[in-house]
């Protein structure tokens, strides 16, 4: 058993170690509010954005026209997945859960023998997939000195997205990222951006539309910023997931210091009272054998 | 009353600006400035870098935009853009900062055409701006 002394360090720490989560939850809490803040006034603009580009799809006159970024080069041999994670962390299942989403979509393309590149965005998701599929990942990205997601930051993945797709690196390009839900709920979700996939109903809007100039040259000057404006809405709900996810795992890991705080007091209380009770039975048989 | 429509003008950060009482919009189209009254044809187009000028009832507004879409349907005008700046926040330095970083684009050699077309207009609206 341990002495009374160790118990009584112990406690120290764990109250300390509470300290620390509570300050952090304190300031998960503060921050989320302002992600999920950013996150809502986020979302009209990809949201005009996507009904645009409907609008424009269901408006352009041949399909095999069409700019490739919208229909895609044919083929689909070459698959490039973005991961996104966050750059720093202690906030519980919200990076594992991105990675666990990714992994499964990762063996499953390779299963099928296709080929699979890696961009990471956040050092967290690199660390994790480094290990297993280190000689996929192509690129790693990290705004660590942004302090919030921030368009111009999703505006560089972007390009460095279409590069590649306009060097004819990829075929089809998938995102990763926690979808905020509720500050218990993020759901992770792989999005592919490229090509983009219609799947809502085409006749929805019989609406004719001017273009000017023509849609060819509107769509394949929206597309690309289409593909910013999508990474930009990942990185927001990331933030806002981020921060939630943090908040929680602060706040049960407060919960459980405090539990175990509580538990060590009781051990420390009866080991002082056994180290009384014992002096006093010294003292009284040492009394009765006089 | 008859005669007004909705503007928004939404950029990635927000909801930049709502007004329901707008008379005339005018904005730099990619391809000439474009003047939107009420019950105009249902369009799209792109920006090149100008000044959208906002009439309303309670005055004119001015605002700076580097690029953007605007959509127009059923008397709801939607401006998407990721740089909008009111010309009446615009003062001197920051003015001046914009102007420097365009005249830094539009004197590189490696650009595209269309790049340094887009570059030399922002250099044009930001001087003319004051």
């Amino acid at each position: 058993m341990a002495s009374l002394d160790d118990l009584k360090k112990r406690i120290a720490s764990v109250k300390s170690t509470q300290k620390i989560t509570k300050a952090m939850k304190m300031v998960a809490a503060a921050k989320l509010r302002r992600a999920q803040e950013s996150a809502e006034r986020g979302r009209p603009y990809s949201e005009k954005m996507n009904n645009i580009i409907l609008n424009l799809s269901n408006g352009i006159s041949s399909k095999e026209n069409a700019p490739k970024l919208l229909s895609g080069t044919g083929e689909n041999k070459v698959h490039l997945c973005v991961v996104m994670t966050s750059d720093r962390g202690l906030c519980g299942g919200f990076n594992s859960n991105i990675i666990k989403k990714a992994k499964s979509y990762f063996s499953k393309i390779l299963n099928e023998g296709k080929q699979l590149k890696i961009i990471t965005v956040g050092s967290k998701g690199n660390d994790q997939l480094k290990r297993v599929y280190g000689d996929k990942i192509i690129e790693n990205i990290s705004f660590k000195e942004s302090k919030n997601a921030n368009y111009f930051d999703a505006d560089k993945v972007g390009r460095i997205i279409i590069e590649k797709f306009e060097a004819g690196e990829f075929d089809i390009c998938t995102i990763f990222y926690n979808q905020f839900k509720n500050v218990i709920t993020q759901l992770p979700q792989a999005q592919q951006i490229i090509p983009l996939n219609n799947k809502e109903d085409h006749n929805n809007s019989d609406e004719s539309y001017e273009f000017e100039p023509d849609e060819d040259e509107i769509l394949s000057n929206l597309l690309p910023k289409n593909i910013s404006t999508q990474i930009f809405k990942a990185m927001l709900e990331n933030s806002a997931s981020e921060q939630g996810s943090r908040m929680s795992a602060m706040d049960n890991a407060t919960r459980n210091a405090g539990e175990m705080v509580d538990k060590l007091t009781i051990e420390y209380n009866r080991s002082r009272q056994a180290a009384i009770t014992k002096e006093l039975i010294e003292i009284i048989s040492g009394a009765e054998s006089l | 009353m008859s005669e007004e429509f909705k503007i928004e003008i939404v950029n990635p950060e927000k909801s930049f600006l709502v007004k329901e009482d707008v008379i005339e919009v005018v904005v730099p189209a990619f391809e000439g400035e474009m003047g939107i009254l009420k019950d105009h044809i249902s369009i799209i187009s792109f920006l090149k870098p100008g000044i959208i000028k906002v009439f309303s009832k309670s005055g004119e507004e001015n605002y700076y935009v580097e690029d953007g879409i605007i959509e127009f349907k059923n008397n709801n005008l939607s401006i998407l853009t990721s740089t909008i700046i009111s010309v009446t926040d615009l003062d001197k330095s920051k003015q001046g900062d914009l102007l420097k970083k365009a005249e830094a684009e539009a004197s590189k050699s490696e650009i595209s055409d269309q790049a340094k077309y887009l570059a030399d207009q922002k250099v044009e609206v930001l001087r003319s701006i004051n």
